[in-house]
C-alpha cells in the first residue's frame, strides 16, 4: 500500500473506532457531529484511495445524506442538515459564477429574497395551502430568480473589472431589500408575509423539507459538475485566470459570464423559496440578508472556491458549526464570531482553501515519492517526476 | 502575392497621446512580416487595434478584404487571426492541456454546455504539445511551467485554432539563444506549411533572419517598409533608431 492509503485507511479505523460508538447515541447532537466527520472522513477515504472515485464518492455521500434523517430523526438534527444540504445547493450554485469564473458576486442573496417572495406572493395570490404542492411552487422562486438575473447580469457585467462587479451586486441585494420594505401593497413591508404551512406533525415535519433540500443540492452539484467539465465550463475557469487572453483565444467573454451569472441564480431562487416555506414566514431582512452571502462567501473559500468539491464541504463543516453554536449558547450572535475567527485561519493557514491546499499536498508528496524511488533506481539518472514538480 | 491583412490610416488616441498616428501597411499571404521600431513606436497598440483588444478611432483593418477592426477579440480570432502578448501569458491554474483545449472551443455557449472536451480534441491538442516538445508536461499547472515552456505553450495555444495569421509580441523576448534559434525554426516551419506571420521583435539578428519583409515604425506612423537587407540600410530607420 501506498503510504497515502495507509494513512487514508488509518483515519478512517480511528474514526470508526470512536465515531461509531456516538452515532449509537442517536439524536444527540454529539452523534450528528460524529455522524458528519465519519461520512466526511469516508468520502476523503475513497477520494485518495479509489481510481473512479467522482461517482463512487458522490453515491456514497447521497446514500449517507438519505440514511441520515432514519437515524437522526429529531426536529433539531434534521433542522441542522435541512440548512446544511440547503447551502450545498447555494454555495454549490454561487461558485459557478463566483468560483469557476472569479467574479466574486456579493448579492446572490437577491436571489434567495426573490425566491422566498415568490412562493409566498403566488400561494397568496391563488389561495394555495400547505402541502407537497408547494415545493412545486418552490420552481417559480427559480424562475422567478434566473428572470430577474438576466437584466441584473446585463448592468452588474458591463464593466469588465471584477471590483465594479463585486459594488454592484452587492447595491443590487441592498435595493432588493428596500423594495421589499417600501412595495407595500406587494411585499406587506416589515410586517413581512406568511407562506400556508402543510399539517405535519411532530418529528415527521422537516422530512419533506429535508429530502426537498437534498434533491435540490444533489441536483445543483450536478448541474455545477456538468458545468465544469464542459467546453463552457473550461471558457469560464479561462476567463478567470486570464479574462483578456480567453478572448485572444476566441472565448466570447460576456456571454460566458452572463450565461454562468443566470444560471447560478436559478437554483439559489428555488432554496429562497423552500427556506420561506419552511419558516412559514418572511421579513425583508431575514430573506435579503447580507449574511446570506458572507455565509455563501465563507462556505465556498473555507472548501476551496472553484472546486466541485469545496462549497460542499464548507457548507458541511459551517452550518452545523453555526446551528449548533445558536442551539447551546442559545443566543445569537456567536456564529458571526464563529465566522469571524474561521475566516482569519483560513486566510493565514490555507488561503486557497481546505480541498486546493490538501490536493495540492497530495501532489507534492507524490512528486517527492517519485522522486526518492528515481533517486535508488539510479543515482545519474534525472527522475522525470523531478524535472515536473521542479519547474517555476 | 495577395494581401491578408492590410491596415489603413488607423488612429488611436489615449488621452493626450496619440500612440497610431494613420499607421499603414500590409502582410502579404504566405509571408513572414516583422514589425520593427523603438520603444512606444506604437507596435503594441497596432497589435491591439488589429486583434480587437482596441478599437481604432479612424482608419480600417482589413483581413481578406474584410473589415474587423469593429469586431470583438474572440470573433476575430474565429476568423483565422491569432496573437500572442508581449508578456507571456498563460492560464495557471489549468493544467497545460486545458490550456490548449480552451483554445479549441471557439463555439457558441449553447453548444458549449452541450460538449465535454472530447478525446479528438484532445488528440489533437497533445499532437500540438508534441509539436512544441512540452506533452510530458501536460498535465501540469501551465503556472509552474519555466519561462521558455510558457511561450512554447502560448504558441501551441493559438496553434490549435488553425490561424491563418499568427501575430506574435516579441517572440523571442527573453528567451536563451538556444531557444531563440528553436522558436525561429518552428515559425519558418509553420511558414512553409501556409501560416503567415506578423511578428513584433526587437532582437534584430531574429528578425533578419526569418522576416521577407520588414516594416518599420516610429511615432505612431510606418516611416520604412520592404525586404531585410532594404530596411537595415535606409537612413530613415537608422535615425529613428539612433536619434530617437
Amino acid at each position: 500500500m501506498k503510504p497515502n492509503n495507509m494513512l487514508a485507511a488509518g483515519v478512517i479505523s480511528l474514526a470508526l473506532a470512536i465515531l461509531l460508538p456516538l452515532t449509537v447515541l442517536g439524536s444527540s447532537s454529539a452523534g450528528v457531529i460524529a455522524f458528519v466527520v465519519l461520512v466526511l472522513a469516508a468520502l476523503w477515504a475513497v477520494y485518495t484511495i479509489e481510481k473512479r472515485r467522482a461517482l463512487l464518492t458522490s453515491l456514497i455521500g447521497v446514500i449517507a445524506a438519505i440514511a441520515y434523517p432514519l437515524v437522526f430523526n429529531s426536529t433539531e438534527a434534521t433542522t441542522i442538515m435541512f440548512f446544511a444540504l440547503l447551502y450545498v445547493a447555494i454555495a454549490s450554485s454561487w461558485n459557478i459564477i463566483g468560483g469557476f469564473t472569479g467574479y466574486i458576486s456579493l448579492g446572490h442573496a437577491a436571489f434567495f429574497g426573490l425566491g422566498a417572495y415568490t412562493i409566498a406572493l403566488v400561494a397568496d395570490r391563488l389561495g394555495l395551502s400547505g402541502g407537497y404542492g408547494l415545493f412545486a411552487v418552490a420552481l417559480l422562486g427559480g424562475v422567478a430568480a434566473g428572470l430577474f438575473a438576466i437584466p441584473m447580469g446585463y448592468i452588474a457585467l458591463r464593466l469588465r473589472t471584477i471590483h465594479s462587479f463585486v459594488i454592484v451586486t452587492i447595491a443590487f441585494l441592498f435595493m432588493y431589500q428596500l423594495l421589499a420594505f417600501n412595495l407595500q401593497d406587494a411585499t406587506n413591508g416589515s410586517s413581512g408575509l406568511a407562506v400556508p404551512q402543510p399539517d405535519w406533525s411532530g418529528a415527521f415535519f422537516n422530512i419533506p423539507f429535508y429530502f426537498a433540500a437534498l434533491l435540490l443540492a444533489v441536483l445543483t452539484v450536478g448541474l455545477a459538475a456538468w458545468i465544469r467539465n464542459s467546453r463552457f465550463g473550461l471558457g469560464l475557469m479561462a476567463i478567470r485566470d486570464d479574462e483578456d487572453k480567453a478572448a485572444g483565444v476566441g472565448v466570447d467573454t460576456w456571454k460566458h459570464k452572463f450565461t454562468a451569472y443566470v444560471i447560478s441564480a436559478v437554483p439559489i431562487g428555488i432554496a429562497g423559496a423552500i427556506y420561506a416555506y419552511f419558516s412559514s414566514y418572511i421579513y425583508p431582512q431575514t430573506v435579503f440578508d447580507p449574511m446570506i452571502d458572507l455565509t455563501i462567501v465563507l462556505s465556498a473559500f473555507l472548501g476551496g472556491m472553484g472546486t466541485l468539491l469545496g462549497p460542499i464541504l464548507g457548507s458541511l463543516v459551517l452550518q452545523p458549526a453555526q446551528q449548533l453554536l445558536t442551539l447551546y449558547t442559545g443566543a445569537a450572535g456567536w456564529d458571526l464570531v464563529l465566522f469571524g475567527v474561521l475566516f482569519l485561519v483560513v486566510i493565514l493557514l490555507m488561503p486557497s482553501g481546505i480541498v486546493p491546499t490538501v490536493v495540492e499536498r497530495m501532489r507534492r508528496a507524490r512528486v517527492q515519492e517519485a522522486v526518492r524511488k528515481a533517486d535508488a533506481l539510479s543515482q545519474d539518472a534525472v527522475p522525470d517526476a523531478a524535472a515536473e514538480g521542479g519547474q517555476g | 502575392m495577395s494581401a491578408l491583412l492590410e491596415v489603413r490610416g488607423v488612429r488611436k488616441r489615449f488621452g493626450g497621446v496619440e500612440a497610431l498616428a494613420g499607421c499603414s501597411f500590409r502582410v502579404e499571404e504566405g509571408s513572414i512580416t516583422s514589425l520593427i521600431g523603438p520603444n512606444g513606436s506604437g507596435k503594441t497598440t497596432l497589435f491591439n487595434a488589429v486583434t480587437g483588444f482596441a478599437t481604432p478611432d479612424e482608419g480600417d483593418v482589413e483581413l481578406r478584404g474584410e473589415k474587423i477592426q469593429q469586431l470583438s477579440p474572440d470573433r476575430i480570432y474565429a476568423k483565422g487571426l491569432g496573437r500572442t502578448f508581449q508578456q507571456v501569458r498563460v492560464f495557471p491554474r489549468l493544467s497545460v492541456l486545458e490550456n490548449v483545449l480552451v483554445a479549441t472551443s471557439h463555439s457558441s455557449v449553447a453548444q458549449g454546455l452541450r460538449t465535454r472536451t472530447g478525446a479528438s480534441e484532445r488528440e489533437r491538442a497533445m499532437e500540438i504539445l508534441e509539436y512544441v516538445n512540452i506533452a510530458r508536461l501536460a498535465g501540469v499547472p501551465a503556472g509552474s511551467l519555466s519561462f521558455g515552456q510558457k511561450k512554447l505553450l502560448e504558441i501551441a495555444t493559438i496553434l490549435v485554432g488553425e490561424p491563418k495569421l499568427l501575430l506574435l509580441d516579441e517572440p523571442a523576448g527573453g528567451v536563451n539563444p538556444t531557444m531563440t534559434q528553436q522558436i525561429g525554426d518552428k515559425i519558418r516551419e509553420l511558414n512553409a506549411r501556409g501560416i503567415t506571420f506578423l511578428v513584433v521583435e526587437h532582437n534584430m539578428e531574429f528578425v533578419m533572419g526569418i522576416s521577407h519583409r520588414v516594416v518599420v515604425m516610429a511615432r505612431g506612423k510606418v516611416i520604412a517598409e520592404g525586404p531585410p537587407d532594404v530596411v537595415r540600410r535606409d537612413p530613415a530607420v537608422l535615425e529613428a533608431y539612433l536619434g530617437a
